[in-house]
């Protein structure tokens, strides 16, 4: 039984298309420009023009549609009750009656809308998490926030804090596994019973798992001390980030497509 | 040069009786030296170890290291730096994603520029032997592997002293092996001051000194030979003598005189019962 391989964290594919390639933060900043777009145009050109775009990026980047929709399966339900609920509720000209539900043109068009900015929304969001590596991101996304410093933003402990969540995550799967077996081999049993009976299943795994955590936390803290870890002044970089003529290409036609778009529609 | 004069450490806990952890501790570790500080649990192995390098500060008494005074805050970080920590479990003390990252993060800390950081790493890797598993995630490693990285970590940051705390009491004796010869060769290639803590008596041989914890005091210290021939203090502080040694120290007493009662390795046993033969 190992219940826990064929979970993957993070969607990480590597690679090596230009797509993997762009500095991170040229490409959360891209992300965070087409999201904003999606949220703000009103046109099916715009929504097009836009799906196209982030296509591309899929096609350039070389990774399987398989994977890009594997992010979409768990999403689809939430966009398929949103564009319903969009459908029906929505007042105006009715085009369309059954019983006493009434379809109207806003609300068909509502619909439609809603349903394509949440899709583009998972393909963008799929392409950066599938094209950059969990570590790039923290790094990525550490730099991006210290711009914000001025606003005593804390970029450096946002980003130790992912870090340290990523590092931990394998080891407290691995030993909520053995936690399981465990029990198990004690005649414990989580796969039959009602809802009521298998959460309280789970409490005997959920305890030690807590409470070796924080023992985890406390021991991290005092081996970071004892190397010298005072918080992210005066601290270097290991992993160096750096511009090149490709980033700010790229940079740049994304702004000034979204800037198009944005106006147009 | 580390030393240690009249340290006592006392715990106060909340509405409970306060835990004196160390008493009156006098102790000078020389450069180069492989100390071994041994002693059952809660003889205060890892208090004494913690304030080497300031984590914990004396309820009364002084430790200096290369004439640095761990109570002076101006030192701490420099301190730190010269006085390496290894602990006992291997996944609680890596903190980055990859190897490469987790040796780099003490140095990230220090400040250290990124041309000198690679260097400092791409040594470390190779002093203990991980070279291929530099961008390996820290959960696909062995315990062994695991602890080597924590070491590579420490040693990154060129330190003048290493100090372990129990880092093979979680491994297999495989691992042990391993984290073994890699701490040997640190302290006789590299020339780190090595201070090993355990609570078994077969990882003494290796040291040239052996320091004795019971009860928070130094109960014995000198070199392992003869503190191995003081069976009886050593069984009365709770410390379990190496089967070879106590088989040596029977026969001894049996009247096998040219059988030396502080035989360590299993060899040495070997050739000095083919004297008999
Ligand atoms: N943080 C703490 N708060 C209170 N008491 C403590 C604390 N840490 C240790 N002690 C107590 O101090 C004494 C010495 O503990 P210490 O951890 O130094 O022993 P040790 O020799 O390292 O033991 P072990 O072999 O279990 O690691 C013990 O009685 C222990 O209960
Ligand atoms: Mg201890």
């Amino acid at each position: 039984m190992n219940i826990f391989r064929n979970i993957s964290f993070g969607q990480y594919i590597p690679g090596n298309s230009l797509i993997h390639n762009f500095d991170p933060r040229v490409k959360i900043l891209g992300c965070l420009l087409i999201i904003i777009n999606l949220f703000l145009i009103s046109q099916f050109w715009g929504f097009l023009i836009l799906g196209v775009m982030v296509w591309s990026g899929i096609i350039i980047s070389k990774i399987h549609p398989r994977f890009v929709f594997r992010g979409l399966r768990t999403i689809i339900y939430l966009i398929l009750f949103t564009m319903l609920l969009h459908l029906f509720m929505t007042e105006g000209e009715v085009i369309f009656r059954i019983w006493i539900f009434k379809i109207t043109k806003e609300g068909l068009i509502n619909g439609l809308f809603i349903a394509s900015r949440l899709f583009i929304l998972i393909l963008t969001t799929s392409l950066l998490t599938l094209t950059t590596s969990p570590i790039s991101l923290t790094d990525g996304i550490e730099r991006l926030l210290s711009y914000f410093k001025f606003i005593k933003l804390p970029a450096h402990e946002i980003a130790m804090m992912m870090t340290i969540a990523l590092r931990f995550i394998p080891t407290l799967l691995e030993e909520t596994e053995k936690i399981m077996k465990a029990q198990i081999s004690r005649g414990a049993d989580f796969e039959s019973g009602n809802i009521v009976n298998r959460t309280k299943n789970l409490i005997p795994i959920l305890v030690p798992l807590f409470v070796n955590a924080f023992r985890r936390a406390d021991e991290l803290a005092i081996a970071m001390e004892a190397k010298g870890y005072r918080g992210g002044e005066g601290r270097t970089h290991y992993r160096e980030l750096q511009i090149h003529r490709k980033d700010i290409l790229f940079f740049t036609i994304i702004t000034a497509l979204a800037i198009i778009v944005g106006i147009l529609f | 040069m580390i030393k240690i004069k009249n340290l006592s450490h006392i715990y106060n806990i909340p509405r409970r009786d306060p835990i004196i952890a160390l008493k009156e501790i006098n102790l000078e570790i020389e450069r180069g030296e492989f100390l071994t500080i041994i002693g059952s649990n809660g003889s205060g192995k890892s208090t004494l170890a913690r304030h080497i390098n300031g984590l914990l500060l004396p309820t009364s008494g002084d430790v200096w290291v290369k004439g640095m005074n761990t109570k002076d805050r101006e030192c701490l970080w420099k301190i730190r730096q010269e006085v390496g920590m290894v602990f006992q479990n291997p996944d609680n003390q890596i903190v980055a994603t990859t190897v490469e990252d987790d040796i780099a993060f003490g140095l990230e800390n220090m400040g250290i520029d990124r041309e000198n950081m690679l260097e400092r790493v791409n040594w470390a890797l190779q002093v203990v032997g991980l070279e291929e598993y530099r961008r390996f995630e820290p959960h696909l490693l062995s315990g062994g592997q695991k602890q080597r990285v924590a070491i590579a970590g420490v040693i990154a940051m060129h330190p003048s002293f290493l100090i372990l705390d129990e880092p093979t009491a979680m491994l297999d004796p495989r691992g042990r092996k391993e984290v073994i010869e890699v701490i040997k060769k640190l302290n006789q290639e590299e020339g780190i001051t090595v201070i090993f803590i355990t609570h078994l008596m077969e990882e003494v041989i290796e040291s040239n000194r052996v320091v004795v914890l019971n009860k928070g005091e130094i109960a014995l210290n000198g070199k392992p030979k003869d503190i191995f021939l003081k069976v009886d203090a050593l069984r009365s502080f709770a410390l379990d003598i190496p089967q070879i040694t106590e088989l040596a120290f029977r026969l001894n007493h049996k009247g096998l005189k040219n059988i030396s009662p502080s035989t360590l390795k299993v060899e040495e046993m070997v050739e000095q019962l083919c004297l008999y033969v």
